[in-house]
């Protein structure tokens, strides 16, 4: 993957592709509605006819029964406008009726194969991208599609279609008139192209301006609370003056583009229709055309106006669909980098002894020149518990994150039981690895469902064994029980109950291999004791690797390995470590420091 | 939704169960605030409805009443255009009626005149459409820069129970999709709205002036349109209300298992996540095909009335012009008029569609902007005292809950003495958090009151509540943007060198140096190359920077290795000194700064006094403290 460091999972390349590869690559989705599509477009050249036709019914009123005093022809021919607008009535109730239910189903499976193809890229890919950026891609720009793919598409093609029938029957009217009129379509053409061009820049900018909008905003309900302690208010709200001021000058800007096309498009063909006015009044006068010719002409002239009209709402909406169908490309066309072999292998529970094995693994973030891990070789024994030890930020949790492969190594490999990692099925290994992280992650779902994120066939008797385990049976207690919602929109909990709901979510169902970040770290002394002694029944037949910051943690733990600099420097157990390694003692021990200033550390 | 008890005035609604039944209900489990859902102004009795749609129009007079010189040229500009446009089919008739025959005659002179004036419509209309445009363009987008920036502005400003409420995803989804829709309008409708309205006007009065009998018939079409017009307003703000409610729950997924990646990979949470994204997908999906379909059927409703008036004035035209009561080039004029009387209404009918999406979602931010903060500033706030050794807090009879059923403290009395610093303990949901929240005013007590030196905290200004009491918790959340000025959010306007004293001072310097651009480096979305230890140490440092009265500390040093964490506490002895600070940590290590510790239980204070002394009496305190030792190596 490139390094981006701007948040927006751009990959622009320099040579310039068409500007509507990106649009047209989207027909996969337009396919299922292809032959509707056909019809459609049919019933909407029928409807066009038909409305076409009106002037023309006109014609024959004015120069037939008007001329002859013909009242039955009159009544003939009122009657068959009618018939004529009223079928076009029905053909356009018929066209947008089906249209809806095909322009939302496609807007609704872009969306859902967005939300696939994020899940399936890795943690590294949403690290770098700003969520702002992806969530006006799923609403802002799929909608522009929508809209585009239903109307404006559709549209262009009527009123394209609708300027050649026009312009053939003027042609069949009268002959020259009819060509004046074909020619304007010269300057509009010219008009259009120099539009587009324009158009297609600004609509790009706004998109993108808007997903930082998005990201802004995002942040900002993300950090209320500390926005709040800190009574940032006005600092926040400035900075986000900013976004909006930037994107309304671009807004503006694209507002006067517009403003001067779509007056020229109103320009044209008034001067077409001056221009004709005066030629067919002569040409009525020295008797070339009827009265009611030139009536009919203008009249179908006329209807000219509202396609040329709406042609650069058309053009713009084009644009904004071609740059919106760019920025979802790019997220499409991200590959998943962490995905499964070709003849991975399922590995059974029941089979898994538990070897864990780092052989000389190096890691390094993308677009960062320093490793964070540097050929670190580690071996975790079946059923040993090994605790990982160093300071903060010196990589643990990275290396606890490519265990269950949320990164993949950079280089070196990591075996289960002498499997690479990489040749298992992702599912399968994730399905063998319980996490929990430094974080605890819960969901705006009930505890139930956030307990058996990765086992919903889990059954009551394994959640209450997980929940005891954890010291979190406090979940009963809540208002609704498991099936209350916790997490952002549900009930708030404390830091220490988060920890045991996602304790309790690791060891549901017994994994294979355990990975626990700081598992205890904001639980209250009562409570880590009684966690501690039931996780260490769990622990004495699992394999494991921690994290620990604690002395009391580490205690869980067979070995201990200290990680510094990327690299473990010692392994070994507590004891050993803590009389040998002066480093390890310097980690964990609570003892008291040496004093620069003199300065008492405990003041009671 | 406007339902009625009988459910007769909502849209049938198939839910869609994908996989066997999937219940949206079930998963997401039973919310504790029945109000989880929305603002409290979108309740869903009629009366509410028509009340927020007041506040919505009301809030569009605000947001356009700025704008009134603009408007009013902008109209004089759209009379103009429409004046311009409107002159074409009369010059048609004036030159088909009156410059035929001189023309036959050899004059040319009234067909010259036709000509010059249509020139002249024709130029003029290109001037005024453009400045019309350009100037809708500006007004536009200054109303929606003010919206934008009066909800963000109001989400700022209330308080943080309604957040909890509200949530981020939907505060997400008010600020970017709904803005959205009305920009969408703002862009590509607003004209052609009010085109086509004033066309509609105009025409109609033309049509009078040309022939009253055959304009009469026309006008019999009016209340048709009426009637048409007002059954799709009334059905089609309930459906486009229930899309924008619908656009919120993708978007509140969305983002929350996107932030949740990690947790939703290692536990193979996609397929149940894509079946979840699935059904509120198609909900949304759902929703905007209602929503569509009213639509498929009033644009050919109105296609059916112009179509039927153009049928009769044709027949009962063609029988005026029979009996010598009108002109041909008056039937043929009154014909293109028709046209353009239906065809901006057909337009009109296609842009209804972004006009009630936006009046939905206008509707939706208004609910927001009614929505008074329940922890408010006060009208007349009361200066704090000044002068050395401030920041004495006071709880006085103070009892609070989140739910009134579950009361968290009840008649807490606590006074601690300027410069005090007081460790909290106990047991979860013992109200430790709870009293540091009512500290920092996230917010009020029940009854009672939270005094600094002697002022109530609600009647403080919250700049200056913000200047004397900083709460650093666990969340520790990291600003995009430099770590210098993620440390700089405490006190904006330190310089880098106070910055870096802040961070030097906190122990944070060192790790700080290291990184590749040191202190401009950009700590990426939501700090995700920091480890979270790291991120504590940046909170420190900009709690350090903020200097403030009074120092609350939830949980703030949990992630840190022993040996951070003792730099942070050797750096808070000799912050602390000198400040009063009220510390919460299941550490008893960072207890042993405190001058006092205070045990709670149940909301209420169990034990009170200096930390040897507790230690030595044998308590709950002791207890811990035995544990604790006994834990250490």
């Amino acid at each position: 993957m490139p390094a981006q460091s701007d948040g927006n999972p751009a990959a622009r390349d320099d040579r310039r592709p068409h500007p509507l590869r990106n649009l047209w690559r989207l027909r996969p989705y337009l396919r299922p509605y292809a032959p509707e599509f056909g019809w459609l477009l049919v019933l909407a050249l029928a409807a066009t006819a038909a409305s076409l036709a009106v002037p023309l019914v006109v014609q024959r009123v004015v120069d037939g029964p008007v001329a002859r005093h013909d009242v039955a022809g009159l009544l003939r021919l009122g009657a068959l406008a009618l018939v004529l607008g009223l079928a076009e009535a029905v053909l356009i109730f018929i066209r947008r009726w089906t249209q809806s239910s095909s322009s939302v189903g496609m807007e609704a499976a872009i969306r859902a194969d967005i939300y696939a193809h994020l899940q399936r890229l890795p943690a590294g890919c949403h690290d770098r991208w700003q969520s702002g950026q992806l969530l006006s891609r799923i609403t802002s720009d799929l909608s522009v599609i929508r809209r585009f793919l239903s109307f404006g598409l559709l549209f262009l093609v009527l009123n394209v279609v609708t300027y050649l029938a026009v312009v053939v029957l003027l042609i069949r009217l009268h002959p020259a008139l009819g060509l004046l009129v074909a020619a304007s379509a010269v300057p509009l053409f010219l008009i259009s192209r120099r539009f587009a061009r324009h158009y297609h820049a600004a609509s790009r900018r706004m998109q993108d301006q808007q997903g930082d909008v998005a990201t802004l905003v995002e942040e900002t309900a993300q950090g209320l609370r500390t926005m709040r302690a800190y009574g940032r208010g006005p600092e926040l709200a400035a900075r986000f003056a900013g976004g909006a001021r930037t994107l309304h000058d671009t807004g503006v800007r694209k507002a006067r583009l517009l403003a001067r096309t779509a007056a020229l498009f109103d320009l044209v063909p008034n001067l077409t229709l001056g221009m004709v006015l005066v030629a067919g009044t002569a040409a009525a006068a020295g008797g070339a055309l009827t009265i009611g010719e030139l009536v009919a002409f203008v009249s179908l002239q006329l209807m000219l106006v509202w396609p040329v009209q709406s042609l650069g709402w058309i053009i713009a909406n084009g644009q904004e669909a071609a740059t919106a169908a760019d920025r979802i490309q790019e997220v499409l066309d991200t590959p998943p980098t962490i995905v499964d072999a070709p003849g991975a292998r399922l590995l059974d529970r029941a089979g898994v002894r538990g070897r864990l094995r780092f052989e000389r693994v190096s890691f390094r973030y993308p677009g960062s020149q320093a490793p964070v891990l540097d050929e670190v070789d580690l071996t975790v024994e079946p059923g040993e518990t090994l605790a990982l030890v160093g300071a903060t930020g010196c990589g643990k949790s990275t290396l606890l994150s490519l265990v269950p492969r949320l990164h993949e190594v950079t280089r070196g490999r990591i075996t289960l039981d002498g499997h690479d990692l990489r040749d298992l099925r992702l599912s399968s290994l994730r399905r063998l690895v319980g996490v929990a992280f430094e974080e605890p992650t819960l969901f705006s779902m009930s505890v139930w469902e956030n307990l058996t994120l990765g086992r919903p066939d889990a059954g009551e008797q394994e959640v209450r064994a997980a929940l005891a385990l954890a010291q979190a049976e406090f979940a009963y207690d809540l208002p609704w029980g498991l099936a209350t919602r916790v997490g952002e929109q549900g009930l708030s909990l404390s830091g220490g109950q988060r920890q045991r709901l996602a304790l309790a979510r690791a060891v549901l169902g017994r994994p294979a291999l355990l990975v626990l970040d700081d598992p205890l770290s904001a639980l209250d002394v009562h409570t880590e004791a009684l966690v501690e002694a039931a996780l260490r029944r769990v622990l004495r037949d699992t394999t494991a690797l921690l994290v620990v910051h604690r002395p009391s943690t580490v205690a869980l733990a067979d070995r201990v390995a200290l990680l510094d600099g990327g690299r473990i420097v010692a392994v070994g157990t507590h004891s050993e470590l803590l009389a040998t390694v002066p480093a390890y003692r310097a980690v964990l021990s609570a003892g008291p420091v040496q004093r620069h200033d003199g300065a008492g550390l405990v003041r009671s | 939704m406007t339902e009625a008890p009988d459910g007769s005035r909502r849209v049938p609604r198939p839910r869609v169960a994908p996989d066997g039944g999937l219940d949206l209900k079930r998963w997401r489990g039973r919310a504790t605030d029945p109000d989880a859902d929305r603002s409290r102004a979108e309740d869903a009795t009629p009366e509410a409805v028509a009340r927020l749609r007041a506040r919505s129009r009301a809030l569009l007079g605000q947001l356009l009443r700025p704008h009134r010189r603009r408007l009013g040229l902008a109209v004089t500009l759209l009379l103009a255009q429409n004046a311009a446009a409107m002159s074409g089919p009369y010059l048609v008739m004036l030159g088909i009626d009156h410059a035929i025959a001189p023309l036959r005659a050899g004059d040319p002179e009234p067909l010259v005149t036709v000509a010059a004036a249509f020139a002249t419509a024709s130029l003029t209309e290109y001037l005024a459409r453009r400045g019309f445009l350009t100037l809708t363009g500006r007004i536009g987008q200054a109303v929606l820069l003010d919206l934008r920036q009066r909800v963000y502005g109001h989400f700022l400003r209330l308080d943080v129970a309604f957040h909890e409420r509200y949530t981020c995803g939907r505060m997400v989804s008010r600020l970017t999709s709904d803005l959205d829709s009305i920009a969408e309008l703002v862009d590509g409708g607003i004209d052609n709205l009010v085109v086509a309205a004033l066309s509609v006007l105009s025409v109609a009065g033309i049509l009078l002036w040309l022939d009253l009998p055959l304009a009469a018939v026309t006008l019999l079409a009016f209340p048709f349109l009426f009637w048409l017009s007002r059954w799709f307003a009334r059905a089609s703000a309930g459906a486009y209300r229930r899309t924008r409610e619908a656009v919120a729950l993708v978007i509140v997924h969305f983002v929350e298992s996107l932030r949740g990646i990690r947790a939703v990979q290692a536990y193979r949470r996609e397929e149940r996540n894509q079946q979840i994204f699935a059904a509120v997908n198609d909900d949304y999906r759902e929703a905007s095909l209602q929503a569509f379909r009213l639509i498929a059927v009033y644009s050919p409703g109105i296609k059916v009335i112009g179509n039927l008036t153009v049928a009769v004035v044709l027949a009962y035209g063609g029988a005026r012009v029979l009996g010598g009561r009108t002109e041909v080039g008056v039937l043929a004029a009154f014909l293109l008029y028709l046209r353009r009387f239906f065809e901006p209404m057909q337009e009109l009918s296609q842009f209804s569609n972004s006009l009630q999406s936006a009046t939905a979602a206008l509707e939706k931010l208004a609910g927001v902007l009614d929505e008074r903060p329940a922890v408010a500033e006060p009208e007349r706030p009361v200066a704090l005292p000044t002068g050395p050794g401030r920041g004495a807090v006071a709880f006085r009879g103070v009892s609070f809950g989140y739910r009134p059923d579950a009361p968290i403290l009840t008649e807490l009395e606590l006074t601690v003495p300027a410069g005090q610093t007081v460790a909290l303990i106990g047991p979860t949901g013992a109200g430790k958090s709870t009293i540091a929240k009512l500290l920092a005013r996230f917010h009020d007590p029940a009854t009672g009151a939270v005094t600094l030196d002697g002022v109530d905290l609600r009647d403080l200004a919250d700049a200056e509540l913000r200047r004397a009491v900083v709460l650093v918790t666990q969340e520790n959340h990291l600003f995009s943007g430099s770590v210098a000025e993620n440390i700089r959010f405490g006190r904006p306007g330190a310089d880098d060198a106070a910055v870096e004293a802040a961070a030097r001072a906190i122990g944070a310097h060192d790790f700080i140096a290291t990184l590749p651009d040191g202190y401009a480096t950009e700590v990426h979305r939501r700090g995700g190359r920091l480890s979270a230890g790291q991120r504590q140490l940046v909170a420190f440092a900009r709690a350090f920077l903020a200097d403030p009265r009074v120092l609350i500390l939830d949980e703030a040093t949990s992630s840190l290795d022993v040996p951070t964490e003792r730099l942070v506490q050797r750096a808070l002895g000799s912050i602390l000194r000198d400040r009063t600070a009220l510390v919460i940590a299941h550490r008893l290590s960072t207890v042993e700064i405190a001058d006092r510790v205070l045990v709670l239980d149940g909301g209420r204070i169990v034990e009170d006094g200096p930390p040897a002394q507790l230690a030595a009496a044998g308590g709950r305190y002791a207890a811990l403290h035995r544990q604790w030792r006994d834990s250490l190596i």
